[in-house]
């Protein structure tokens, strides 16, 4: 540590930041603009100027830019020096000659930290009176608005987008007070963190476009602690609600998993919730006539087949406590698995590798950390991205590591990008295509499952002669296994990176051989980072028998061992060969399906039971690494949705999770997720609402002069009013960040115990599973597929914008979502006469996708995007495709975003 | 003794010398000396011993600033030059006639300087519009390879070197050196921090020196002839000899090069031959653009760093713009923010915003509408842009004649108010 004195008084403080970091850090407001908490200071905007003394004697001092100045110790600056509230002020002065000051109509309104600093630093007088600059604005995409003439030219967008988040298409183009930041021409914005555009920007330039067409104010929205149901990492955020409609999400800061960044899926992958399609009540369907059916009559059914052993078919894309619900009404032994049964494999195995002393399971900020990462078959862009954008920040340790030698401070952004230029920690991947990471990828080896299996255990083999024997490789292959080796062998902190999403178990058997290969010649505990496809994926497992595969539900079904059954908020469609799902349901006397939005199984039921969306809800989740984190309720649902806890168990989540925690295994810190009402100041409930809500006197106007009754909620410590105690200290009930003078999101540096560090009493969840077991190499089982002449062995690719079930139904998803693509090699292309954007036939039984030619692809393989218009699981490992003369997908391809595009003759 | 060394061999009458008759007038004897076994440590003490200041407008000791490359075993191996030609100073053209006149002075220097700091690859960044520049460089660069003053082992002394000749896009931020290596790199002609400084982290991330193209041409003399042959030169404490350039309403514009330390006056009146018949002069720039302005009573004062760096100015490049008493000093002030607000890079507050509002207020001086409200924000915006409160020297260089202007003119600024108008235009 070292002492710092500021404006006469001392701190102590960390010498490796700078002064900004520092003075926020102590809780001093300190206004900026283009350095960001985890982006670090480029000396732009010179917003933080402060006066330096050189010493005690020193009356004079220098203006020095906080941000760029180290916090050494025994350094003497003055915040409130007249001389640097003045910079401060002429600086906002600047900054202000052409912006629009068009705040009563900006989304950023409100919750703009333009505004914020305007008013930190005094400034309040217009006194330019010469012409404005002006700027065109640019189309870019579904999600993003681009309103220029805001723009302070902070450097931030282009620093995240580019710099931070490897994004190509935005640049900050022409130069003085003209400086322009977009893309070269209209166009959608590639990269899948676009969103965070959105925050990073300080003003109104790049706005939520979705959010902007349905628009609130941020202190008329009604708020609550969320997580993202939208993949396996579970991101924390900020759903905000008015009138009964889900509007945006932001991102929540949690030190261990999102900081502060969420992917494109999290933030605009909402919109179903407000959907006209949502189910709405409970009905029994007979012969096609649908009767409606009371609460009571539901709760006589589910009671009934209770009785009768009906079996439960649960989902990983539901709560523990919706899960825990359904067993505990079927019972453990009639609990099966909603996932596919290869996934569902890896998914038993992941479970299995959890418990393992040998390994541990990464948090996206000991990702970050990683000094060498080897990537097994798992596509992290399109089914973790935030691990991924964890990876492309992994891959800058080298740099630190020469910054730190050559004496240049980390946070010292730009000089650390420039000393560093493409030196890069080694990433690894191994993959049956291209991938969004590749730009940052030390080794990028495309081939098909069996060989990124049969490298990575080389790999293990290579590190440990503890580790299985493998077949000899070709020398091409083993000079992959030499590299990869060396590199995993040298780390201080190496990652092996896998996940269940192909259903390929020998791939993250060989990730854990490798990481066991790692921990003989270690001794600690190697990352291992399994992702998996939904939200709660692992939560799911955790409540499951080992034997409780799908298939052995939908066998019994066939079979008729068991008449009746209960689906938790599953499309079985998605999971299982479509013959196999039909032959079971059609055999189901009793098919009760719980669930959101109508799917091809709801149509199947006989007694459809409309459950709420994530955000109607209180739940836990467990993500990829093993932790459980709890999503609060933000709003009710207007009609007779009920959380599927509530239509299976009792209308009390708290005893749920109760319960669950008592009788499930491994889920004992479950309930210490729940805050008791008596933490909470005068034990008075947290207001959803702000201080400055408005309207809810008008809001139903139009029907009824009175003031509404705010709704009760029971169970939570939050409350659906303006009324109660703000969560200002206790950051584990924080939805939207406020506090005086900051009312944009950079106010959560004003609820970290340090920039950068934990909340405040905040929650960054538990990880459930204690790890005691000591396991073994896995031995590898190649189960070689045969390719027939003409044949194409077979991967599946999944995509952020669309693989998700239910994100897929958003109207901002939707737009950037493809039909069903199948990527092949040019040279295979060319063989079978199929072209770009061709309909091709997939295996001749009227399975059609539409024909990407990928320069990167392998020959002889080829990889399937599938939507709900495709049997997945009907199809073989191997396929021959054909041009087809079907008309194809509507969507064409133009949507999609790739980074090795073949053109002929390119 | 030679007391030109700098314009020894320029004759702008006909094509610069061959390499043959560069080598017969002492050309390239340095790289010879060396040969005969200076190694880099003696050079460096050779350079810091001659007293040379950077040409290029700070006057920073060459021989300290070489000292900073790490050198050793463990230091990055990998070290660059980089010769500023981006020649885009107001007022300044001797970089020019030092390219166009003489290219093999400065590849000989170039490769002494690259041998000084281990640097296996130098590169010449050149202004765009220099095209004469593109021609006489690239015929030399060839010349001294095919002469084996380039490339692989020269002159038997195990040392290669490459030198690349980079035309520029044209900015006059790529001056600045670290904007000059972000351009070279291919990236926006942003200025860098500094700290890190090019010479731990320059061109590439690589340890990196940038030196001013006169600089360069300093070093065949001072290894050629010697230390106190250099010191000689000059009677005054800078060394060496210096180009020093006039513009304006002079009878004889032009460049030429003198030792250091001789009085203002010489310069202006032996070589420029004085004020155009009728004009009187009213004030200059001593170096360029970015420098304050001084007075006719300044014209006994030495050109030298420290003598005019204690009226307020700086000699900086060496090259006078001078004012005369028939052309508007507003006039001439607002064309110079013109030109310094249009060449912001925009990375910067004070400069990118800054700028603008001073260049608008000259312009409605210009057009009669200045009020003292504007010169109240124009005062204020040269503590505003001024040293330390910006991210690199453009905007403070633009102070430099803005706020000496203010000064020196105000009655002029105050007459444009009263009249309503340029007093200069009738």
């Amino acid at each position: 540590m070292a002492k710092v004195v500021i404006d006469g008084k001392e701190y102590e403080v960390n010498p490796d930041n700078n002064l900004l970091q520092e003075c926020l850090s102590q809780g001093l407001d300190l206004p900026y603009f283009c350095w960001h908490p985890c982006m670090g200071s480029v000396g732009a905007c010179r917003q933080c100027a402060v006066k330096q003394y050189r010493d005690e004697d020193d009356k004079e001092g220098m203006l020095v830019m906080a941000c760029m100045t180290p916090a050494s110790d025994g350094t003497r600056i003055s915040i409130e020096d007249e001389q640097a509230k003045d910079m401060r002020e002429r600086v906002i002065e600047s900054l202000m000659i052409s912006h629009p000051h068009d705040c009563p109509v900006c989304e950023e309104g409100g919750e703009c930290h333009l505004q914020d600093m305007t008013l930190m630093s005094g400034h309040n007088y217009r006194r330019y009176d010469k012409q404005k600059r002006t700027h065109h604005n640019q189309y870019l995409g579904p999600f993003i608005n681009h309103e220029m003439n805001r723009c302070i030219a902070c450097y931030r967008c282009v620093r995240f987008y580019d710099d931070y988040a490897g994004g190509t298409d935005l640049a900050a183009q022409a130069s003085h007070h003209h400086v322009y930041f977009g893309r070269h021409e209209d166009g959608v914005l590639e990269s899948e963190f676009s969103g965070n555009l959105v925050e990073v920007c300080p003003t109104g330039v790049f706005t939520d476009k979705a959010f902007s067409e349905n628009y609130t104010r941020k202190w008329d929205l009604q708020t609550a602690p969320s997580v993202c149901a939208g993949c396996s990492v579970g991101c924390n955020t900020t759903p905000g609600e008015r009138y009964g409609t889900l509007r945006r999400i932001t991102n929540r800061y949690n030190s261990e998993v999102n900081g502060y960044f969420i992917c494109d899926r999290g933030r605009f992958g909402f919109d179903y919730v407000n959907s006209d399609s949502r189910l709405r009540r409970a009905v029994a369907q007979v012969n096609d006539e649908a009767a409606e059916m009371s609460d009571e009559q539901v709760a006589d059914l589910l009671a009934e087949l209770k009785s009768e052993g009906a079996i439960g078919i649960g989902s990983p894309r539901s709560s523990n406590e919706a899960n825990y619900a359904l067993r505990s009404l079927v019972g453990e032994e009639n609990f099966y698995s909603g996932m596919a049964d290869d996934e569902r494999a890896v998914s038993r195995l992941i479970l299995e590798l959890s418990r393992d002393k040998a390994f541990h399971s990464p948090s996206i900020r000991e990702i970050e950390k990683a000094d060498a990462v080897l990537v097994i078959g798992e596509d992290v862009t399109n089914t973790a991205a935030r691990v991924a954008l964890a990876l492309r920040q992994s891959v800058r340790n080298k740099a630190s590591q020469l910054a730190t030698d050559n004496n240049i401070p980390v946070w010292q952004d730009a000089a650390v990008r420039e000393l560093a230029q493409h030196e890069r920690s080694p990433l690894s991947i191994l993959s049956a295509y291209a991938t969004r990471l590749d730009d940052v990828a030390s080794e990028v080896i495309v081939e098909s499952y069996e060989n990124q299996a049969a490298i990575a255990n080389a790999v293990a083999a290579r590190l440990s002669s503890n580790a299985p024997a493998t077949a000899p490789l070709s020398p091409e292959l083993q000079a992959h296994v030499d590299v990869i080796s060396e590199h995993l062998a040298g780390a201080r902190r190496p990652l092996i990176v896998s996940g269940s999403s192909n259903g390929q178990i020998e791939l993250v058997k060989a990730a854990a051989n490798v990481a066991r290969a790692l921990q003989d010649k270690n001794e600690v505990a190697i990352g291992l980072c399994l992702v998996q496809r939904e939200a709660n994926s692992f939560g799911l497992e955790m409540l499951l028998r080992a034997e409780n595969g799908l298939g052995a539900a939908l066998d019994k079904l066939s079979k008729g061992e068991v008449k009746k059954a209960i689906v938790l908020e599953n499309d079985l469609y998605r999971r299982a060969s479509h013959a196999a799902v039909d032959a079971a349901l059609d055999n189901a006397e009793s098919l009760v399906v719980l669930d959101l939005l109508p799917t091809r199984t709801t149509a199947k039921a006989t007694h459809v039971v409309p459950t709420t969306a994530f955000s109607e809800h209180e739940a836990t989740y467990v993500n990829y690494e093993g932790r459980a984190q709890l999503s609060y309720q933000v709003h009710q649902c207007k009609f007779g949705a009920q959380p599927a806890w509530q239509w299976l168990h009792s209308s009390d989540v708290n005893a749920i999770v109760q319960e669950c925690s008592e009788e499930a295994k491994g889920f004992d810190k479950l309930s210490t997720l729940l805050p008791g009402i008596d933490q909470f100041v005068a034990g008075m409930k947290v207001p959803r609402q702000t201080h400055r809500y408005s309207g809810r006197t008008a809001e139903i106007a139009n029907l009824n002069v009175h003031e509404p009754k705010q709704p009760q909620d029971n169970n939570s410590v939050l409350s659906f009013s303006m009324e109660g105690i703000p969560a200002l200290k206790d950051a584990s009930v924080l939805g939207a960040s406020w506090s005086p003078s900051w009312n944009s999101n950079q106010s959560i540096s004003k609820f970290q115990d340090e920039i950068n560090g934990e909340l405040k009493q905040g929650d960054t969840g538990r990880l459930l599973v204690e790890r005691t077991e000591s396991g073994a190499y896995l031995m590898p089982e190649t189960d070689t597929v045969q390719v027939a002449e003409g044949q194409l062995l077979l991967a599946r690719s999944l995509q952020i914008f669309g693989s998700d079930e239910l994100s897929a139904h958003a109207t901002a998803i939707q737009q950037r979502a493809t039909g069903p693509y199948l990527s092949l090699s040019p040279e295979d292309a060319s063989r079978l006469g199929i072209s770009q954007g061709d309909a091709v036939s997939l295996n001749g039984n009227g399975a059609i996708a539409t024909a990407c030619i990928r320069s990167r692809m392998k020959t002889g393989t080829a990889s399937l995007y599938v939507d709900d218009s495709i049997d997945y699981y009907a199809l073989p490992a191997a396929i021959g495709p054909s041009k087809s003369e079907q008309q194809g997908s509507d969507r064409s391809l133009d949507g999609l975003i790739i980074s090795d595009r073949y053109e002929e003759g390119y | 003794m030679v007391d030109n060394p700098l314009t020894k061999n320029i004759d702008m009458s006909r094509p610069p010398l061959e390499v043959g008759a560069y080598e017969s007038n002492d050309g390239y004897q340095s790289l010879h000396k060396i040969a005969g076994g200076l190694s880099p440590e003696d050079v460096l003490q050779i350079v810091k011993d001659s007293g040379l200041k950077g040409r290029g407008g700070a006057g920073f000791p060459t021989g300290l600033k070489w000292s900073f490359v790490p050198q050793g075993p463990d230091s990055e191996q990998q070290k660059y030059l980089v010769v500023n030609a981006d020649e885009m100073e107001p007022g300044t053209f001797k970089d020019r006639l030092l390219m166009e006149g003489d290219p093999h002075l400065l590849l000989e220097g170039m490769i002494i300087a690259s041998y000084t700091i281990a640097a296996s690859k130098a590169y010449i960044f050149l202004r765009g519009e220099y095209t004469k520049s593109v021609e006489t460089l690239s015929k030399a660069i060839k010349e001294a390879y095919d002469k084996g003053y380039l490339g692989k082992n020269i002159l038997n002394t195990g040392y290669d070197l490459d030198i690349i000749l980079h035309t520029s896009a044209g900015r006059y931020i790529c001056g600045e050196e670290t904007a000059l290596l972000n351009a070279l790199e291919g990236k926006r002609a942003n200025p860098r921090a500094k700290p890190p400084f090019p010479q731990v982290s320059g061109l590439w991330g690589k340890p990196t020196i940038v030196n001013n193209v006169e600089t360069i041409c300093n070093l065949p003399g001072i290894l050629t002839y010697g230390v106190d042959w250099y010191h000689g030169l000059t009677k005054g404490k800078d060394h060496g000899t210096k180009l020093f350039g006039v513009s304006g309403k002079v009878k004889n514009p032009g460049c030429w090069e003198m030792p250091l330390g001789l009085p203002i006056r010489e310069l202006l009146e032996d070589k420029a031959g004085g004020m155009q018949d009728g004009l009187g002069l009213r004030g200059f720039l001593p170096g360029g653009g970015s420098t304050d302005f001084m007075l006719p009573e300044h014209l006994d004062l030495a050109l030298d760093y420290d003598e005019i760096a204690k009226v307020g100015s700086r000699l900086a490049t060496g090259t006078m713009i001078i004012l005369d008493d028939k052309t508007c000093p507003v006039g001439m002030i607002g064309n110079l923010m013109t030109f310094f607000s249009h060449e912001s890079c925009g990375f910067c507050t004070p400069c990118r915003d800054g700028l603008p509002w001073v260049d608008a207020i000259f312009r409605e001086f210009e057009a009669g509408k200045g009020t003292e409200k504007d010169l109240e924000i124009l005062r204020e915006h040269v503590d505003y842009m001024g040293p330390g409160r910006t991210f690199c020297a453009l905007a403070p260089g633009a102070t430099a004649p803005l706020g000496s202007g203010l000064k020196y003119f105000e009655e002029d600024f105050k007459e444009h108010i009263k009249q309503k108008r340029c007093p200069y235009k009738h």
